[in-house]
């Protein structure tokens, strides 16, 4: 599919080479320059722009013992040498991404909300389908994909003003191919119209499938697919809006941010696939490993085709789903437990100092407060900060 | 040129890629075990490092459970000697000492005040942590082990094996004993 789409930006670089310069392959030439500056920038900055407009701060080991632990273990669960930056992002909406150019400098950021929501096997299912992002380089090939369409968008956008405005282009050849211009113009035409819109849904195809692939190798890498199932539909009844998601960070996401906005979450625009499907295919898995994935899949459509590239179906075998690990501690507690260890960790990353008074109230410090005293609101007593 | 020149140039070509594919391949993939043994293995160390800090939490808080404090650490002494020793031997000790956790944290059930301490939750979660570490490393060195030795049996690839002296690894199995203990009722509560 990626070929598709590169082939595309070749054959509309060519025929506006041709078109207007009578020379197809300096329109091609022009195409790849575009293509190759937008991508060296997303590339190199990508990360960090995506990182700063969602707001996400990065922590260490102490902020969150338990969400640094979760990451580590899908790290040597999937064979990563090296453990992404973990952020977080302080949203109540639920969701999680990944983002990084190579596996050896790669993020995986997650909201405060779904810190609060998930126990610990769900919170493992999808760090282990961000970790397989990662580890199947699934950024890199969406923000390629995502140049290659925004240059045959942009390709094409400049064609069409060329054409309405210019006009037919004086042309230097000979009569002989006179007769066959009229044929090449309205061809360009429609390549130009079509080829955006053929170009988006084989984009929105590619990252649908990427997607599956994703929630499988979660199911792998975990042993244990009900834990990613129970998560998604943890995040799928949930009604909160994601204040800062846009339709360029949409693909990264675990979860189709725009779900609840009117925008039909299971068209051929939709980047993910249906929520309900994702977690009827995992809950129907006989085993953990990709075959059992085709297997439920192909079940679920009564299709054959399969949805997992080829080459990850051929180094498998059979893998048994594991028991779901207890919890120490009852539901109820562990979710009040949740709540207190995430807002003590987003206290601790936004710089607050915390003082305990005698009273046992804790006080918390803004970062840059120059008072050298503070007055507990509970008793009165005066502490030092 | 004569027709011998050519047929040896293409047998010389399909040599070499069998030979080259499968002799490279063989190589990732036993580095790839032994990377994978070392990360079972540095887990397996951070766990012995984190037994003796949890028992002496543990003996802070309960007066009647020296048996299995000390159960736990013998375990864990003789894990550690054994930690130069092949997949075979440590298997069994890691085995041994799972289950005398296991068992430990059982009976830390019943100590409300014990489950309550800052300390032991923090140790304990990096207890669990490691344990399950330990058995993510162990699922990855065994897919490894299983690549390995299929490339090592199977067709084009065997030969080359053979040729090399690539020998098959062993798995590593750690099975923690059921407790099935019956539960113990106390009236001094």
């Amino acid at each position: 599919m990626t070929i598709g789409i590169g082939a595309i930006l070749l054959l509309v670089g060519f025929l506006i080479g041709w078109y207007f310069f009578s020379n197809g392959f300096a329109g091609l030439v022009i195409a790849l320059i575009v293509w190759g500056i937008i991508n060296l920038v997303a590339l190199f900055q990508g990360d960090s722009i995506l990182l700063s407009v969602s707001k996400a701060k990065k922590i260490k080991k102490e902020d969150y013992p338990r969400l640094y632990n979760i990451v580590e273990e899908m790290q040597i669960a999937s064979g990563l040498d090296k453990i992404p930056d973990i952020y977080i992002i302080d949203d109540p909406a639920l969701n999680a991404f990944a983002t990084g150019r190579d596996t050896k400098r790669a993020s995986v950021a997650i909201t405060s909300g779904l810190l609060e929501r998930l126990n610990r096997d769900e919170l493992q299912g999808v760090i282990g389908h961000e970790i397989a992002h990662i580890k199947n380089r699934d950024v890199l090939l969406m923000v390629m994909c995502g140049i290659l369409l925004g240059s045959i968008v942009m390709l094409s956008w400049f064609a069409s003003r060329a054409l309405l405005y210019g006009g037919a282009p004086r042309s230097r050849t000979s009569s002989s191919s006179r007769g066959g211009g009229g044929i090449i113009l309205i061809v360009a035409i429609v390549l130009i119209v079509i080829a955006p819109i053929a170009a988006q849904l084989i984009y929105f195809a590619i990252s649908r499938k990427r997607e599956y692939l994703a929630d499988a190798s979660s199911a792998l890498y975990t042993r244990y697919p009900e834990g990613l199932a129970s998560a998604l539909e943890k995040i799928a009844t949930s009604t909160h809006e994601f204040r800062s998601a846009n339709k360029a960070t949409a693909p990264m996401f675990t979860v189709n941010p725009f779900r609840k906005e009117g925008r039909a979450a299971s068209d051929l625009t939709s980047t993910h696939p249906p929520i309900s499907e994702r977690i009827r295919i995992l809950r129907s898995m006989a085993g953990a490993s990709f075959s059992n994935y085709e297997g439920a899949y192909d079940k679920l459509h009564s299709s054959r085709r399969g949805i997992l590239p080829g080459s990850a179906l051929a180094q498998t075998q059979t893998v048994e789903i594991r028991a779901p690990r207890p919890e120490p501690v009852e539901p109820l507690k562990a979710s009040i437990e949740r709540r207190r260890d995430t807002s003590e960790a987003l206290w601790q990353m936004n710089d607050y100092k915390t003082l305990t008074c005698d009273c046992g109230t804790r006080l918390r410090i803004p970062p840059r407060l120059w008072n050298s005293a503070v007055r507990c609101p509970h008793c009165g007593r005066i502490n030092l900060t | 040129m004569p027709i011998g020149a050519i047929v040896g140039i293409v047998v010389a070509v399909v040599l070499a890629i069998i030979f080259g594919g499968g002799y490279n391949r063989l190589v990732g993939l036993r580095n790839q075990t032994k990377n994978a043994w070392a990360q079972i293995d540095v887990q397996l160390k951070r766990r012995y490092d984190l037994i003796p800090n949890l028992v002496e939490t543990v003996k802070g808080y309960t007066k009647h459970e020296r048996e299995t404090l000390e159960a736990v650490t013998k375990a864990r002494n003789i894990a550690q000697q054994l930690s130069s020793s092949g997949a075979g031997e440590r298997s069994k000790a890691e085995s041994e000492l799972s289950s005398a956790l296991a068992r430990l944290l059982v009976v830390v059930e019943r100590y409300p005040d014990l489950k309550a301490n800052q300390n032991y939750l923090a140790l304990q979660e990096e207890l669990t942590s490691t344990e399950n570490k330990i058995s993510f490393a162990r699922q990855y060195y065994n897919d490894s082990v299983l690549k390995y030795n299929n490339a090592t049996q199977m067709f084009p690839s065997n030969v080359a094996a053979r040729m090399f002296s690539f020998i098959a690894s062993e798995f590593f199995e750690i099975t923690v004993a059921e407790e099935k203990a019956a539960p113990k009722v106390s009236f001094t509560q």
